[in-house]
């Protein structure tokens, strides 16, 4: 021990941080045959090499302050950007997560083995300390890696389920004042929500009187969908327009009466030719004299 | 005696419509109830088109109001239709479990005429040649 007042933990991070500069080109020529940064940097071998020794840098720089179990240390922040860029990668050429940490797993034996083999390393005790150290610093760095890849799928999924909202709820014009709403997939809280809205948006937009709600692709209907499309007719209703449900199939019928589930003063249809026919019939019914040929 | 609102009656010989403009406290709510009551008992109309598109909020108290004018107008023997409902204010009334289901509705005045049999012709068409 140089000076009383640095413990061993700290003495240790800076003989890994000494370590990672004196011999980072080495660690960086290595790293840069290894599967993590091989596969990222294609184009040419330098890439790579620059790449790596961005990472050790950065690594050397947190050793140096001391928090190598600090994920928010200022070396990390500089180049959790290329981390990110790289998990990004990895993750698009199909890699699950457990197999990229790996992959990060293996830059650590370049390190340790040089460490190992390093002439200068003083006393036992002092280098088990540095070793406790360069491990806690590259478990550290899988953290991030990890991080940095479930926060990326987060953002996946965020997407997707966006896109499906999205995608899932078109409202056609089917006839003059005629609307029809295909759904499609299951039905929960928040898509039912959606697919309201927009069909009353449309029933504005369209002028429209009659709505078809077409339930031919919706794989179950328990009590909630139902609840929802109950919700969905009643508002239609107070809007000037009706409803009619089409698209309930044999199962479905017999999902709902076992469920004893009443779907009350609703109109049904089997199909949505059916519905469409009686949305005809009761246009013309309801036609306006002015609309109509003279 | 509460004081007569200030939102006309118009009498559309035989049908009556009321278009609510603009925001409308619970005093007015009740006043205008008493006038479309007593309107509809005056001209013994058949039908009342009550308007409301241009209303952003439909709170349960005026919900409550249009229920109780349907009500005491079908004792007279007078049908309501209710007009240009909004579909944010459609939603929270289903939320709020008012589906109003002794009223009728319709997307807009034309068509509730109609259903009482009752044309209104478009101005642009008049022009156009056809009888």
């Amino acid at each position: 021990m140089t000076d009383g007042a640095t413990s061993p933990a700290e003495a240790g991070a800076a003989a890994v941080a000494d370590l990672l500069r004196r011999h980072g080109e080495q660690i960086a020529q290595r790293w840069a045959d290894l599967p993590f940064f091989q596969t990222v940097f294609t184009i040419t071998r330098d890439e790579a090499v620059e790449a790596c020794h961005a990472v050790v840098d950065s690594l050397a720089a947190v050793a140096e302050s001391g928090r190598v179990d600090d994920l928010e240390a200022v070396g990390f922040r500089s180049i959790r950007e290329q981390i990110v860029a790289m998990t990004a990668s990895r993750a698009r050429s199909g890699l699950s997560t457990a197999q990229v940490d790996r992959e990060v797993g293996a830059l650590r034996e370049a390190a340790s083995e040089l460490l190992a083999a390093d002439a200068s390393a003083p006393g036992a005790e002092e280098a088990a300390e540095t070793r406790v150290q360069l491990l806690t610093l590259f478990a550290t760095l899988r953290v991030l890696v990890v991080d940095t890849m479930l926060q990326e799928n987060q953002e996946i999924v965020l997407r997707q389920r966006q896109q499906l909202l999205e995608m899932a709820t078109p409202v056609i014009k089917l006839w003059d004042r005629l609307v029809a709403v295909p759904l499609i997939g299951m039905l929960d809280s928040a898509r039912s929500q959606v697919v309201m809205e927009n069909l009353l948006e449309a029933i504005v937009e369209h002028k429209a009187t009659i709505a078809i709600l077409d339930i031919t692709g919706v794989s179950t209907v328990d009590s909630l969908v139902a609840h929802h499309l109950m919700k969905t007719v009643a508002s239609a209703r107070l809007m000037g327009a009706e409803c009619v449900i089409s698209g309930i199939r044999p199962a479905i019928a017999q999902t709902i009466v076992q469920l004893g589930l009443d779907l009350g003063p609703v109109t049904t249809r089997a199909s949505l030719a059916d519905a469409l026919e009686w949305a005809l019939e009761r246009r013309e019914y309801k036609e306006l004299p002015s609309r109509g040929n003279p | 005696m509460t004081s007569p609102s200030t939102i006309p009656v118009l009498d559309l010989g035989g049908l009556l419509l009321v278009s609510i403009q603009g925001e409308l406290p619970d005093e007015s709510a009740i006043a205008l109830q008493e006038d479309v009551t007593a309107a509809v008992a005056n001209t013994g109309s058949r039908g009342l088109i009550i308007d409301i598109s241009t209303l952003d909020v439909v709170d349960s108290f005026l919900a409550r109001v249009l229920a109780e004018v349907a009500a005491s107008s079908r004792l007279l023997a007078a049908r309501t239709v209710l007009v240009g409902m909004r579909p944010s204010v459609a939603i929270t009334l289903v939320e709020l479990g008012l589906t109003l289901p002794g009223m009728d509705t319709a997307r807009t005045v034309t068509e509730a005429a109609a259903s009482f049999g009752v044309t209104i012709e478009q101005a642009d068409r008049t022009g156009r040649g056809t009888p």
